[in-house]
């Protein structure tokens, strides 16, 4: 299991086009992944899930993977995080 | 058998194609206890499947005609494709034994709600939307019913609608409607406007041609005479063909006027100009020989975006406009959003009167940053050719005081920041509540040019809505009512030194056109499809004549009617 603890940067937060790449990105892998934020945890290839946690500015997100291709999962969704502009 | 329907002409040509119906289909559907639930489950899979493929078509096409716009059909594929929603549904149809489109109904209803609880987020409420247009494309395939599917349309066709919004028109491929047939809606509505635009025939008004034609009907559209024909004979095409033809060869005639200034018979000048929404536009003005852009309407910056535009979108648009016209003036009228024309971001109150209510120049002033970055905007793209501005609705000289005093603001922070700003730039009303028309001599003291937006000011000083069709026939351009109000203006401001244009549909009226030329009318802006016309017809008037014509309608005639009969009168003595 990877667990990755991430600030967010982003003026819009986790919206818009940034959350539809991070969901793409997610959706290419078997692996389970979840977005947890505020003590709720969704299922980070749910668009809708994602949008309903209203991730803005300044949050402290957690992704978690399990699966057996948790470890290239983990590392596209921090490439896209970055290359978004959505964390550091 | 052939059937005539009329309707009000809104736009003028010829079109012979077969009927498209953009009607919103009947999907209701009754709330069912099943048994099979595998079953079920597999025709709500088959009915997603179904629809992803369709988005995915649509989106191909719309790729091709809409550019960055059919990025909506991706989320909307997105959506369809969401695990969490999915199973939701499946569930409800597993454990709850519901029929597909109760699940279906419930589970979106559910985000739905989850969303548009964010009132602060607009982005959230537009996902409330396209999951709102996600449902209804799957409830079709559930229910096996088609849905109009405007972006795909790939021959030519006819659109029939009750009426079309904005957002229908956007979705339309242009390049094979051929025309517009309305049930309601008058010349000044959206789908006219659009059509002239398209330089396409258009009939509105007609009440009842959604009930009377099918899917795929035969229609014969004229724009001139505002008729319809439903199953036409090859009689009435062959002599609608020529008619066609006809119309064809005196736009040619019409088009020798293109570089041609507009004088009148006596050598006078006036400017013909055209009315535009986007930089698009400018293609059909400048092809149809305007010497100026009499009204560009921001609002479509604001409308045609999920959000408000940025200074720099703004600044980027009107740059394009004014650089465009090379050289030639452009009067850019400020926000305009309100009355019929709605912004979801702006969550603007819904109101009882809103063509009365919170609008224009009441919304700018009072959401003082939005006009700021107009004003900025518009600021900085002066230097790129001879920028007028214009403020809509304006009622008092308070109000005029008040948004140019930020005008004057933003301008002088501008030149702080060491950013160039031209100093010649005009800065105007639009003449369309009665109240600043009556008390225009004190206003042209202080404005630099007056633009009569007739559609408004006519319905405010009957008060009669213009998207009433019960109350259509106040919709009277040629009362003397509304011919002296115009007069009172135009002459307020030439006494103070100042020009007056006018920008409504009245402008582009051939009826009307001799009596504001009479009334000494400087600038007309129209539909850029109408400007060579009027310019063939100013050709052949002469101003003296015209003065006097002017003069008898404001103080001899009672009604409308007998200034019509008056200017026919005189056309046919000239002519």
């Amino acid at each position: 299991m990877e667990k990755r603890e991430y600030h967010i940067i982003a003026e819009t937060g986790i919206h818009a086009r940034p959350a539809t790449l991070l969901v793409q990105t997610a959706s290419k892998f078997n692996s389970d992944i979840t977005l947890e934020y505020n003590g709720k945890s969704v299922n980070l290839k749910s668009i809708m899930g994602v949008m309903s946690l209203g991730v803005g500015q300044g949050a402290d997100v957690t992704i978690t993977v399990d699966g057996a291709d948790e470890e290239e999962a983990i590392q596209a969704i921090e490439e896209t995080m970055k290359k978004e502009g959505m964390a550091e | 058998m052939t059937e005539r329907v009329s309707g009000i002409a809104a736009s003028d040509g010829i079109a012979v194609a077969k009927a498209y119906l953009l009607i919103e289909p009947d999907l209701s559907f009754k709330k069912e206890t099943i048994s099979d639930t595998n079953a079920e489950k597999e025709r709500f899979t088959t009915a997603i499947e179904k629809a992803i493929g369709e988005l995915q078509a649509i989106r191909a096409k719309a790729a091709e005609s809409l550019g960055e716009e059919a990025q909506v059909f991706d989320a909307h594929i997105m959506v369809l494709s969401d695990p969490e929603m999915i199973g939701t549904i499946e569930n409800a149809i597993e454990n709850d034994k519901k029929n597909a489109e109760t699940a279906l109904q419930e589970a979106t209803d559910m985000f739905i709600g989850m969303f548009e609880s964010m009132e602060d987020n607009p982005y959230m409420q537009e996902r409330a939307a396209d999951i709102r247009d996600v449902r209804k494309r799957v409830l079709s395939h559930l229910l096996g019913v088609k849905l109009p599917d405007p972006a795909s349309i790939d021959e030519e066709v006819i659109i029939v609608a009750k009426d079309l919004t904005p957002s229908d028109t956007a979705q339309l491929n242009k390049q094979y409607v051929k025309a517009f047939v309305t049930d309601i809606g008058g010349r000044t509505s959206h789908s006219a406007i659009m059509a002239r635009s398209l330089e396409i025939p258009a009939i509105v008004g007609t009440n009842s041609i959604t009930e009377k034609v099918a899917e795929g009907d035969l229609l014969i559209v004229d724009g001139m005479e505002g008729t319809v024909l439903i199953h036409p004979e090859e009689t009435d095409i062959s002599a609608y063909e020529k008619k066609a033809q006809a119309f064809a060869s005196q736009k040619e005639e019409w088009q020798r006027l293109i570089n041609e200034k507009t004088v009148t018979k006596d050598g006078v000048h006036v400017e013909l100009a055209a009315n535009i929404g986007t930089p698009k536009d400018l293609e059909g003005a400048l092809g149809n020989g305007a010497e100026a852009i009499g009204l560009y309407r921001t609002e479509f910056l604001y409308m045609d975006s999920a959000e408000l535009p940025t200074e720099e979108e703004q600044y980027n648009a009107y740059k394009e406009v004014l650089e465009g016209m090379e050289g030639k003036p452009v009067v850019v009228r400020t926000m305009d959003i309100g009355g019929d024309k709605e912004l979801p971001y702006l969550e603007l109150p819904e109101e009882m009167n809103p063509f009365l209510g919170y609008r224009a120049i009441r919304v700018s002033l009072d959401k003082d940053e939005i006009f700021r970055t107009q004003l900025r905007a518009l600021l900085r793209a002066s230097v790129h050719g001879p920028l007028r501005i214009m403020f809509p609705m304006i009622a008092t000289l308070q109000e005029f005081r008040e948004a140019k005093a930020v005008f004057e603001e933003e301008k002088e922070k501008l030149t702080g920041e060491g950013v160039k700003v031209a100093d010649d730039i005009q800065v105007g009303i639009m003449i369309e509540i009665p109240a600043a028309a009556v008390l225009a001599d004190q206003f042209a003291k202080e404005v630099d040019f007056f633009s009569i937006g007739t559609n408004d000011l006519i319905q405010y000083t009957m008060a009669a809505d213009r998207m009433n069709e019960r109350v259509s026939y106040l919709y009277q351009p040629y009362n003397p009512s509304i011919l002296r109000l115009i007069k009172f203006v135009i002459d307020s401001a030439h006494k103070e030194g100042k020009w007056a244009g006018m920008c409504g549909e009245m402008a582009g009226d051939q009826t009307a056109v001799p009596i504001l030329l009479g009334m000494g009318l400087d600038e007309f802006s129209m539909s850029a499809t109408s400007i060579l016309k009027t310019r063939s017809l100013l050709s052949e008037l002469t101003t003296d004549d015209m003065k006097e014509l002017a003069e008898k309608a404001v103080t001899e005639c009672q009604t409308a009617e007998e200034v019509v009969g008056l200017v026919e009168r005189s056309l046919n003595k000239t002519t």
